[in-house]
């Protein structure tokens, strides 16, 4: 059975209050940014001691959210799932939608952001940041061709190959993408190898629920047939991702506790610490506990909306687990002398505290709205999204059928 | 005050200043000197700024080098959490026994910087005599090296400057830390705070060619044991402490 990709339809008002706040919304991050820069950081919650503040928070989830954006695609191709192929366009399109807001998020908090030239034309090849720089260019270029080989169908031939590289390219960008942080050995709450491994199962799960949520909000609001059985299976993968994300949570912690010199930051995060209640309760009870229950629930576990709010769960969850992960992090004291109790007017040997301000929340969700406008525009231009995905379809999908083909109309 | 008398005054000066030369000449200074660069140079590996600091020496109300650092490289001294402060007195206090001391703490010119080492663009680096620096032009604010340092020894500039020193280039929206007074350093001369440290009397402050044997801080380093902070990540730092 033929998949018909069609535009959505640009012809209601309820597609122009969407994309127009949306647009609205990554203006004011823009402006945002136009701020911070005009006036520098000081008119933000970031400090000497929190150097990276929300702005990161949004940045780092959405890049990592981005590769994850790209497993349904990768599901179809690599592991050749042919319930999977109508799916795999808009799964492309979203990796590239969010990658862009991350990014765009990151270079606008840049102390220099109109350095980004430099950046372009310096490397420190031994920097792990610099690395990251060259697996994002990667991933936009491979990610696109990939999109190509699917949506072109002179190049349907190849579009297994490509989606094998951008699958393998999206592990290797968000081990990247982990090791940002746990390359940092001074720092106790980061230097782990274990955040490559862990921040890979985070986009797994982050990637998978931004997915569906589009896909519900676009399929509702396009009034578009979504049958139970796409739903379903992308459900039942979502709460796999959560639970494998929570293992990885698991073990690293439990690795900490194990080791006498890191009970101290281990109490601080799941204990006593600011971040403990955000760790509990958004990370792991909003973020994890709670949407599976959801997923696994008989009848919860088959209704949309149910599905949405879950996804929805883990998206907010996903914050919460970035907030604590970076802004906590940092916030944990360095231990210059250890066993020693550290004062000085640089604030050693206390937990640093961090009020978000204004702009940075603003240019945090103008990096998510960048992604919203880019998806908007490019699914009303372009064929990205499958008319139907009725069971009836889904049915009549070969699991051995090649790429899929596109409708003439 | 008479003719006399001042005549009689800067004799006895003189003779003051004579035999101090005496008593120092044979130690470091010369050698020192010897060892600073000629204008126009390069930066030569065979040197390894360093220095050592005696906390035995280093008094918890004294913070001499703090303001002299301020006052040489014009940082405001303000405090407040996105303020720039180059080099910082820690009281540290042992939770076992209850000992107290003081100590400056300051960029550690790490012979392995982690700072050098994540930059994306290569501004913060390392120069061939160890003083670890950042490229105020190549820096673009990105905050990795405040990161990945272990000393919690670098600043990022939060607002606009005013009042530069020519020698001190800084700028908004980078980041910056101790250059171990490298505008001086290249003339022969010490770090602001070694000799603020000095003027106070205290003279716990020794800098230094950790690379010269004949050198005060190389002798000093050879004969008393001497800690490196956070000696368990092997980065070998240029500064050193002494009775920690």
């Amino acid at each position: 059975m033929k998949i018909a990709y069609r535009e959505i339809n640009s012809a209601s008002p309820r597609y122009w209050a969407a994309a127009g706040a949306l647009a609205l919304l990554a203006l004011l991050g823009l402006a945002a940014a136009y701020v911070m820069e005009e006036h520098g950081h000081v008119i933000t919650g970031m400090t000497n001691q929190i150097v990276w503040g929300v702005p990161h928070v949004f940045a780092v989830f959405l890049i990592v959210a981005a590769s994850g954006a790209l497993n349904v695609a990768s599901i179809a191709s690599v592991f050749g799932k042919a319930m999977f192929k109508p799916l795999a366009p808009l799964s492309g399109l979203l990796a590239l939608a969010l990658l862009a807001g991350g990014l765009s998020v990151l270079v606008l908090d840049l102390g220099r952001p109109e350095r980004l030239i430099v950046q372009m034309t310096h490397y420190n090849l031994k920097s792990i940041f610099a690395w990251n720089v060259f697996l994002y260019i990667g991933f936009v270029a491979v990610v696109a061709v990939y999109l190509w080989t699917m949506m072109e169908r002179r190049m349907n031939a190849y579009s297994r190959r490509a989606g094998t590289v951008a699958f393998v390219w999206r592990l290797v960008l968000t081990t990247g993408t982990g090791s940002i942080f746990g390359f940092l050995v001074a720092r106790e709450p980061y230097d782990s190898a274990l955040l490559a491994p862990l921040f890979i199962a985070l986009s797994f799960s982050y990637g998978l629920a931004i997915y569906l949520l589009v896909l519900l909000v676009t399929y509702r609001a396009t009034a578009r047939p979504l049958g139970s059985v796409v739903l379903a299976r992308l459900a039942r993968l979502q709460a796999i991702f959560i639970a494998a994300a929570l293992y990885f949570v698991v073990v690293f912690h439990l690795t900490n506790l194990y080791l006498a010199q890191r009970q101290d930051v281990e109490r601080f995060f799941l204990w006593d610490g600011v971040y403990s209640a955000l760790f509990w309760l958004g990370q792991v009870l909003l973020g994890s506990v709670v949407p599976l229950a959801v997923l696994f629930h008989p009848r919860l576990g088959k209704s949309p909306k149910a599905i949405a709010v879950a996804a929805g769960l883990v998206v907010l969850g996903g914050i919460a687990q970035m907030y604590v992960t970076i802004i906590g992090g940092q916030a944990y004291p360095l231990d210059l002398f250890p066993g020693m109790v550290a004062t000085s007017t640089f604030y050693d040997g206390v937990v640093h505290g961090y009020v978000p301000s204004l702009p940075e929340i603003a240019l945090g969700v103008g990096g998510v709205a960048i992604a919203g406008v880019i998806v908007v525009v490019a699914t009303t231009l372009l064929r990205f999204v499958p008319e139907r995905l009725d069971d009836s379809l889904i049915a009549g999908l070969d699991e051995r059928v090649g790429p899929p083909a596109r409708a003439t109309t | 005050m008479s003719t006399i008398d001042r005549g009689r005054r800067q004799l006895i000066g003189f003779g003051a200043a004579a035999v101090a030369g005496i008593a120092i000449a044979p130690g470091v200074r010369l050698f020192e000197i010897a060892a600073a660069k000629a204008p126009g140079d390069p930066v030569s590996g065979k040197v390894r700024w360093g220095m050592l600091v005696d906390v035995n020496r280093c008094a918890s109300d004294c913070s001499e080098c703090v303001r002299a650092c301020n006052r040489e490289n014009r940082l405001s001294g303000a405090t407040r959490e996105t303020d720039s402060q180059w080099i910082r007195k820690i009281d540290i206090k042992d939770a076992s026994s209850g000992r107290t001391c003081s100590l400056p703490m300051m960029c550690q010119h790490c012979a392995k910087p982690p700072c050098v080492d994540v930059c994306p663009t290569g501004a913060s680096f390392k120069r061939a005599d160890g003083i670890v620096l950042v490229d105020r032009h190549i820096c673009i604010g990105c905050r990795y090296c405040m990161l990945a340092c272990p000393y919690k020894a670098r600043s990022f500039v939060h607002e606009a400057l005013r009042d530069q020193s020519p020698e001190v280039p800084r700028g908004k929206g980078t980041v910056e830390s101790c250059t171990l007074c490298v505008h001086r350093v290249d003339r022969g001369r010490q770090p602001a705070c070694v000799e603020a440290c000095a003027a106070s009397g205290h003279e716990a402050i020794v800098f230094g060619n950790l690379n010269d044997p004949q050198s005060e801080i190389a002798r000093r380093i050879a004969s008393y044991p001497t800690t490196q902070v956070r000696a368990d990540l092997r980065l070998d730092p240029g500064v050193r402490y002494q009775n920690l």
